[in-house]
C-alpha cells in the first residue's frame, strides 16, 4: 500500500476528528473494558455520542479531509450543511440509544452499537463513493449483531438474511463507483441516471432505502432485534440511504413514484399486522417514502423537507420502538393479540408512546407536523396533484396505523390481564429526551428549519393548514372508532403475511428443490444410458476380438478385455455409491 | 393478582361513553370550521367544503377494508416460514424478554 498523502482543507485546525473516528475508539474501549464494574461500559456507550458531539461541533460546514491513495484522491470528512445535519441527528440517536441499552449487559452489543453509529456518521461525512462504500458494509457487519444478539433462531435467521441483502447493496455500489470512477473522479456528488454505474449506485442505496420489492430485510429483521437494537436499527441505515439519495440523485423525477408507492403499500400491511415492532417497520418504509418523494421532487422546499422530516422521523421512531421495546422487555411479548390494558401498570411508556404516536402522526405542535408538511406542500406547489393526493391518503394511513393502532392494542383495547412493572428509569429516561425533542421540534420547528440546507420561507402554522391537518387526522380517528364499535374492524391475529420476500424465502428454495430433483433423475438416467452404452461396447469388442483373433496367447487383446472389465465395474461401483 | 387490581379509568364503560362524546364533538367543530373562516387553496380538491374530513374518514375506510381483504390472500400461519404446519404453540421465541 502506497502512503497516504493527507491534507486538511478549510481554515480550521487538524485538530478535529472525522466525526466516525470517536465512535470506533469507543467501540473498541468498550470491546476491552472490563466486565465489572458494571456500570462501565454502559457509562462508556453513552459518553462516547457526547464526545463525538463536543468534536462535530469544531467541525464547521465547509472543512475537508483529503488523502491520496493508489492515485485516488480519497475524502474521509468532507463536511457541509447537509451532512452536518445528519451528524447532529445521529449523534442525538445515538445518545439516546445508548441511555436506552444501559441494562443490556453483552460486549458485543454495545460495542456493535457504537460501531453501527460511527459507520453512519462515517458514510454521511464521506466525500467520495470508495469511503462512502466503506462504510455502507460496516453498517451492514455491525448492525447484523444487533440482530442475531436477540439469540433466537429465528432472528438468527432473520439476521442473515438481513446480511445478505445488505452486503449485496454494499458489491453494487461498489461495482456502481468502479464504472463512475473510469468516467471520472470518486467524488460524491449529485448525478444523473444516465449510466450503469450510477444505475447500480442508484440501485445500491435503493436497497438500503427500502425501495418497494426490496423492502423486506427491514421488516424480516428489525422485528427480530434486540429491544435496544431494534431502536439503533430504526435510526440508522435507512437514514443514511435517505442522505446519500438527497446527496447523489436530488431531482431525479422517477424517486417521487418510488416514494408514493413506499408512502402508501406499507400502510396496508401495517393494518394487519400484528407483532407492533413490524408495524413499526412498516411505518418506517411509509415515511421514509415522504422523504424520498421530496429528494425526488428536488426543491429548495422539498429537499428541505425531506431532510427535516428525516430529523423528525429519527427521534419519533426510536421514542415509538423504545416504547415498544419497553412492553418487550417487561411482558416479553410483541403481539397485538397477546397484548392490552398495559396502561395500568405501565402509564408511564404509556403516555410517551403516545407523544410519539401524536408525532408520527404529524399532530400540529408535535414533530411530525412541521416537516412532513414541507413536502406535502412542495408537491402541491410544482404541480404534482395526485402524489399529493396519495400522499394525504398515506398521512391518514399511518396515523391509523402508528397513531392508533400501536398504543390502542399496547396499552388499551382489551385488558390481557397482563401485570408488570413500569419500564426502568433509564428506558424511561430515554424515552423522555426524545419525547421532548419531538414536542420541541414541533413547538419551535425554527431551531431545526434554521440547520437545514437551503434557507427556510416556510411558516407551519397558519389556521388553513392546521385546520385541514386536524381534520384528516380526526376524521381518520372517526374512520376507526366507527370500525372498531361496529365490528368491521380486522383482528389482530397471529400470522405472517406474505410480502415480497415470499419469493425468496418460499417460492426459491421450493424452486431449487425442484430443480435439484430435475437434475437427479437428468444426471441417474444418463448414467444409466452411460452403462448401458458401455456394456454393448464391451460385449461388441470381446465379439469381434473372439472373431478376429484366432491365436489364444494374444496377450494384448486379454489386457484389453480386462481393463475394459475393470473399466465397467468401476462404472458400475461409481454409480453405486 | 387481578382482584386485588383497583379499577381504572377505562374500566368503566361510562367513561368511554364520555371520552367518545367529547371526541364527536371535537369532530363536529372542526367540520365547522370550514365554513367559518376563508381559507386560501392550491388545489381544486381544497376548496370542497369538509373535503380534509371526508378524505380521511373515506380513506381510513377503504384502507382497512382492503386491508381485510388482503388477509384472505395473504395471511398464513404464524410459523409458515419455518415450514412446521402443525406446531401451533406459542412461537413467540423471545420469550424472556428477549433481554438485550
Amino acid at each position: 500500500m502506497t502512503p497516504a498523502k493527507v491534507t486538511t482543507g478549510a481554515m480550521a485546525a487538524v485538530a478535529e476528528l472525522p466525526p466516525f473516528l470517536p465512535f470506533y475508539l469507543g467501540a473498541l474501549l468498550v470491546a476491552l473494558a472490563p466486565a465489572r464494574p458494571q456500570w462501565l461500559r454502559p457509562a462508556l456507550t453513552v459518553l462516547t455520542p457526547l464526545l463525538g458531539a463536543a468534536n462535530l461541533l469544531t467541525i464547521p460546514a465547509g472543512a475537508h479531509l483529503n488523502m491520496e491513495l493508489l492515485g485516488y484522491e480519497l475524502n474521509p470528512l468532507r463536511a457541509d450543511r447537509l451532512s452536518n445535519l445528519f451528524g447532529y441527528l445521529f449523534h442525538l440517536a445515538a445518545f439516546i440509544g445508548a441511555i436506552y441499552a444501559w441494562h443490556a449487559r453483552a460486549r458485543g452489543q454495545q460495542a456493535a452499537a457504537l460501531l453501527y453509529a460511527g459507520s453512519a456518521l462515517g458514510a454521511v461525512f464521506a466525500g467520495d463513493l470508495l469511503t462512502l462504500f466503506v462504510f455502507w458494509e460496516m453498517l451492514a457487519v455491525s448492525s447484523v449483531f444487533l440482530i442475531v444478539g436477540r439469540r433466537s433462531e429465528r432472528a438468527m435467521q432473520s439476521g442473515m438474511r438481513y446480511l445478505v441483502v445488505q452486503v449485496l447493496s454494499g458489491v453494487l455500489l461498489f461495482a456502481g463507483a468502479a464504472l463512475l470512477a473510469r468516467g471520472g473522479g470518486l467524488t460524491f456528488t449529485a448525478m444523473r441516471l444516465d449510466s450503469a454505474g450510477a444505475l447500480l449506485v442508484f440501485t445500491a442505496f435503493g436497497i438500503k432505502c427500502a425501495f418497494p420489492l426490496l423492502h423486506n430485510w427491514l421488516t424480516d429483521a428489525y422485528p427480530e432485534a434486540t429491544p435496544s437494537g431494534a431502536v439503533f436499527l430504526s435510526a440508522f441505515s435507512t437514514k443514511v440511504a435517505v442522505y446519500a439519495l438527497a446527496r447523489g440523485f436530488p431531482g431525479v423525477e422517477l424517486l417521487i413514484y418510488i416514494g408514493v408507492v413506499m408512502a402508501c403499500f406499507p400502510i396496508f400491511y401495517a393494518v394487519i399486522e400484528n407483532d407492533l415492532r413490524r408495524v413499526l417497520a412498516y411505518s418506517i418504509i411509509n415515511q421514509v417514502g415522504f422523504m424520498v418523494v421530496g429528494i425526488g421532487i428536488g426543491s429548495e422546499l422539498a429537499v428541505n423537507g425531506a431532510v427535516s422530516h428525516a430529523f423528525s422521523h429519527v427521534l419519533y421512531k426510536s421514542l415509538l420502538m423504545m416504547s415498544m421495546g419497553a412492553v418487550l422487555y417487561r411482558t416479553g411479548r410483541m403481539n397485538g393479540s397477546d397484548l392490552g390494558g398495559l396502561y395500568k401498570c405501565m402509564p408511564k411508556t404509556t403516555l410517551l408512546c403516545i407523544v410519539g404516536a401524536a408525532s408520527i402522526s404529524a399532530f400540529p405542535l408535535f414533530s411530525g407536523f412541521v416537516s412532513k408538511s414541507m413536502v406535502m406542500s412542495a408537491a402541491l406547489g410544482e404541480g404534482y396533484g395526485w402524489v399529493w393526493l396519495a400522499l394525504l391518503f398515506a398521512s391518514a394511513g399511518v396515523f391509523h396505523h402508528a397513531g392508533i393502532k400501536i398504543p390502542f392494542f399496547a396499552f388499551f383495547a382489551h385488558d390481557s390481564g397482563i401485570r408488570c412493572k413500569e419500564a426502568p428509569p433509564h428506558m424511561l429516561l430515554a424515552m423522555v429526551i426524545a419525547a421532548a425533542l419531538c414536542v420541541g421540534i414541533g413547538c419551535w420547528p425554527w431551531t431545526l428549519y434554521q440547520l437545514l440546507p437551503f434557507a427556510v420561507d416556510y411558516a407551519p402554522f397558519d389556521a388553513t393548514h392546521v385546520v385541514a391537518q386536524l381534520q384528516l387526522l380526526f376524521f381518520s380517528a372517526l374512520a376507526f372508532v366507527w370500525l372498531k364499535l361496529s365490528g368491521i374492524y380486522p383482528p389482530e391475529l397471529p400470522s405472517v403475511n406474505l410480502d415480497a420476500d415470499f419469493v425468496y424465502r418460499k417460492l426459491g428454495p421450493a424452486a431449487l428443490k425442484k430443480i435439484t430433483a430435475l437434475v437427479q433423475t437428468a444426471d441417474r438416467a444418463l448414467r444409466r444410458r452411460a452403462l448401458a452404452a458401455t456394456c454393448t461396447l464391451i460385449q461388441t469388442t470381446r465379439r469381434l476380438h473372439d472373431d478376429a483373433a484366432p491365436a489364444s496367447g494374444d496377450v494384448t487383446g486379454k489386457m484389453m478385455a480386462a481393463a475394459l472389465v475393470v473399466f465397467c465395474a468401476a462404472l458400475v461401483f461409481y454409480y453405486l455409491v | 393478582m387481578k382482584s386485588r387490581d383497583k379499577e381504572h379509568f377505562f374500566d368503566r364503560p361510562r367513561n368511554v361513553k364520555r371520552m367518545l362524546r367529547v371526541f364527536y364533538a371535537v369532530c363536529a367543530g372542526l367540520l365547522t370550521a370550514d365554513f367559518l373562516f376563508h381559507r386560501h387553496v392550491v388545489h381544486a380538491f381544497e376548496a370542497v367544503p369538509g373535503f380534509y374530513a371526508l378524505f380521511g374518514l373515506a380513506a381510513c375506510v377503504v384502507l382497512v377494508l382492503a386491508a381485510k381483504e388482503m388477509r384472505k390472500i395473504l395471511m398464513r400461519g404464524e410459523d409458515y416460514y419455518e415450514g412446521g404446519g402443525d406446531d401451533a404453540g406459542e412461537s413467540d421465541d423471545g420469550g424472556d424478554g428477549g433481554r438485550g
